[in-house]
């Protein structure tokens, strides 16, 4: 359940076991692991400094808790610390109360902002706001395009001027978006660097302009140790109003997320976590304070379980269990729920530890061919064959085979895997199979330090 | 203008720098455990690294120690000897051997593939090469026309196929075309991708693949492009690649803001791959050999 962090700081304050409070040496040790977790996580060297020191005082001299073990209650308070650092709650988007809703997209070359526009456009969709997308890249070849092509996909207006400077587009852009009573007018601008001052003054000009009602710095979640110098040149120059973390998909542990909202106190509000449009999310501090820690992201994978799996599906499903009546079809279903919350690699990552599963044992399980192999396997199976696998004679398990362009063997492979499978699931009405789904239930509450 | 007074220029806001400091640090003529800090916080301020940084700090101790060395130019001098000793690994520039010679970029979303073609094709042709651009970005929106306005300006030729299609029958047709139109070098470009998405990897192993059946030991070199800012994660991503297809070296994007690209030495010190071009700007031209004694002077004068 506890990663590498969680295990260094329990040998750190093995000692520990039986004294009654925590006392600076041993607090200085386990500080120590916390802050190598975090250099190695990419959060700002002075951000970290500020952040051990916050830690210390609220350890030194901490009862510690009968109900835990000293490191897990330091990971506890460092964990609390961090996610109330991050913006403890969700933060939304600002509406404006007349007119559009004005959301300025600012940031380095390749953090993402043309995709996340576009990704915030569908989001707003999705609540039934219409946006204009205006293209204000005028300089990256290929920018205006990019954001037409991915607008034009989800059904979206885009406005551009390829002739005009990025000021008199974003006025051009506002003006037709309120004309036309657009919910929302959204500016996707040029990657700029933070030291390029005259690129930063033609963003002061734009926000001047079209006075925006969100100025949203994008970054990426793999940036290191020079994030602070960008978001919080980026906020000073023009001011912010929130940040987008995106790639968070990869698996960096994106430590920057902590060091741009140090120093510019501005909440995190999305997370772009894919290539497709709809891949942005709400910013959940707490999960994000666990990856940070390299604790894995066990609720998001519990929000995906849920969100994928059909409840009425599963009750369904359970009194099969019950009953002893799981056949293939019921198998089959139970593949493609795995399969619809994504690539087993992205759930296998979410899992504390995940990221270091050898990459061979990675390769074996995720291969999605093996999927669809067996997918297509229980494809060629009459509807009898499939309720009653003892039908399975020699010469059907060829006929299945040839069906679906496997071997007998494999047939015979995905049979055994089946029977094991079924005889595993017998155990599931047992009382401690039961206790134990408690438990899994009690984690989505909260970590249980 | 060399790299170090682009950095200069760039950093002039940004106060003193550690080497810059040295003397001050150097105090009554004896190291002291604050110098030490202070290099530990400069090298993990410019990503180097907790591990490397600690490692190389460790060493430079020993070395002083062993030397007895009580000169601050001298400490000056080994310190930096020792950066340059791990970034530098001979000739940074590709050489060119075959005909034609194939060199494919890779990389994360965003780090600067596209850019980084256009201005490798641009530094060939200026030096009388042909050059053939592949625009194997087919699934990016625009991807395609991004490269094609940078192929106009740079002068050479494009092989592209619709959006959406397969990159590695793309590369297939382009190295049958670069063959028969004599050219001297093929530069690919490819589809950002994180590196821990296992389909999106087997394509790219698939590209390689298909290039080496088409001509026998190509691609000939395999660059993996890498954004200055990019912090540790950049060492999981060169070795996810160059488990996917052997990398030959690094492109270091983007090194004309301020962030210092210590991650390179951390990369070098792992996996021993080394850094070949660094993009230094916006413009086609915007693309130097790697320098590592510029370098590492970049990374300390800060």
């Amino acid at each position: 359940m506890f990663s590498s962090l969680a295990d260094k700081l329990q040998n750190t304050l093995r000692q520990l076991r039986g004294k009654g409070k925590l006392n600076e040496k041993d607090v200085d040790a386990a500080l120590r692991e916390i802050r190598l977790a975090l250099l190695e996580a990419d959060v700002n060297f002075k951000v970290v400094k500020d952040f051990i020191g916050a830690i210390r005082e609220r350890v030194v001299g901490q009862e510690v808790m009968s109900s835990l073990t000293p490191g897990h209650q330091v990971v506890k308070i460092v964990n609390e610390e961090m996610t109330s650092l991050m913006g403890g709650k969700q933060s939304s988007l600002i509406h404006s109360g007349k007119g559009p809703t004005k959301i300025l997209i600012i940031g380095l070359q390749g953090s993402g902002k043309t995709t996340t526009a576009v990704k915030l456009a569908a989001h707003l969709r999705r609540s039934d706001r219409r946006s204009l997308l205006v293209a204000a890249d005028t300089y990256r070849p290929g920018a205006i395009q990019q954001l037409q092509v991915l607008s034009e996909s989800i059904g979206e207006q885009t406005y551009s001027n390829s002739n005009a400077a990025p000021v008199d587009i974003c006025r051009e852009g506002l003006q037709l978006a309120t004309r036309d009573g657009f919910d929302a007018v959204i500016f996707d601008t040029a990657g700029r660097l933070h030291i390029d001052d005259e690129m930063m003054a033609e963003l002061a000009a734009i926000k001047k302009t079209i006075d925006p009602d969100e100025v949203l710095l994008v970054v990426d979640a793999m940036t290191g140790q020079d994030a602070v110098n960008a978001a919080s040149s980026f906020n000073e120059a023009i001011g912010l109003s929130g940040v987008i973390l995106t790639k968070l998909d990869g698996d960096s542990r994106g430590g920057a997320a902590l060091s741009v909202r140090a120093v510019t106190g501005c909440p995190i509000k999305f997370s772009g976590i894919g290539e497709k449009v709809e891949a942005l999310e709400p910013f959940h501090p707490d999960r994000m304070a666990s990856r940070i820690l390299g604790m894995g992201d066990v609720l998001s994978l519990i929000e995906k379980v849920e969100a994928v799996v059909d409840k009425s599906k599963a009750r369904e499903l359970e009194q099969k269990l019950r009953k002893q009546q799981f056949t293939l079809d019921d198998f089959r279903d139970q593949l493609t729920q795995l399969r619809s919350m994504g690539s087993l690699e992205e759930i296998l990552n979410m899992i504390p530890g995940g990221g270091n599963i050898p990459k061979e044992v990675k390769q074996m399980s995720l291969n999605e061919n093996n999927f669809k192999r067996v997918e297509a396997i229980i494809g060629s199976m009459t509807k009898n064959e499939r309720q009653e696998p003892s039908l399975l004679n020699s010469s059907r398990r060829r006929r299945i085979a040839t069906g679906s362009g496997a071997t007998v063997p494999d047939v015979n492979r995905l049979l055994n895997q089946f029977a094991q499978m079924q005889k595993m699931f017998k155990q599931v009405g047992s009382p401690e199979t039961k206790a134990q789904f408690k438990k899994l239930k009690k984690v989505k509450k909260g970590f249980p330090f | 203008m060399s790299l170090v007074h682009q950095f200069r220029s760039s950093l002039a806001r940004s106060k003193t720098g550690f080497i810059g400091n040295l003397e001050k640090l150097f105090g009554s003529g004896a190291l002291s455990e604050e110098f030490y800090d202070e290099l530990e916080e400069t090298l993990i301020a410019g990503d180097v690294g907790l591990q490397t940084s600690l490692k190389l700090v460790g060493q430079l101790k020993e070395e002083v120690g062993r030397l007895k060395l009580k000169e601050s130019s001298e400490v000056r001098n080994l310190l930096l000897q020792m950066l340059i000793d791990l970034v530098y690994s001979g000739e940074a520039a590709v050489e060119i051997t075959e005909q034609p010679h194939v060199i494919l970029l890779v990389g994360v979303n965003g780090s600067g593939k596209t850019t980084s073609a256009a201005k490798l094709a641009n530094l060939f042709c200026k030096q009388g090469k042909k050059v053939l651009l592949v625009a194997g970005d087919t699934f990016r929106a625009a991807a395609v026309e991004q490269l094609e306005i940078w192929s106009e300006r740079a002068g050479v030729d494009l092989i592209k196929q619709q959006s959406g299609s397969d990159p590695s029958a793309l590369f297939f047709d382009a190295i049958n075309a670069a063959q028969a139109r004599s050219v001297d070098i093929v530069i690919g470009d490819t589809a950002g991708r994180l590196h821990n998405k296992y389909n999106l990897m087997e394509e790219l192993n698939k590209i390689y693949r298909v290039i080496g059946r088409n001509m026998a030991g190509a691609p000939h070199e395999v660059l993996l492009v890498i954004d200055a800012t990019t912090g540790q994660n950049a060492v999981n991503q060169a070795r996810s690649f160059n488990e996917t297809l052997p990398l030959t070296g690094l492109i270091l994007a983007k090194l004309d803001g301020t962030a210092r690209g210590g991650i390179v030495i951390g990369i070098q010190d792992a996996l021993k791959i080394p850094v070949r071009y660094v993009g230094t700007g916006e413009k086609i031209e915007d693309l130097i050999p790697f320098n590592a004694a510029d370098f590492v002077h970049a990374l300390l004068e800060t």
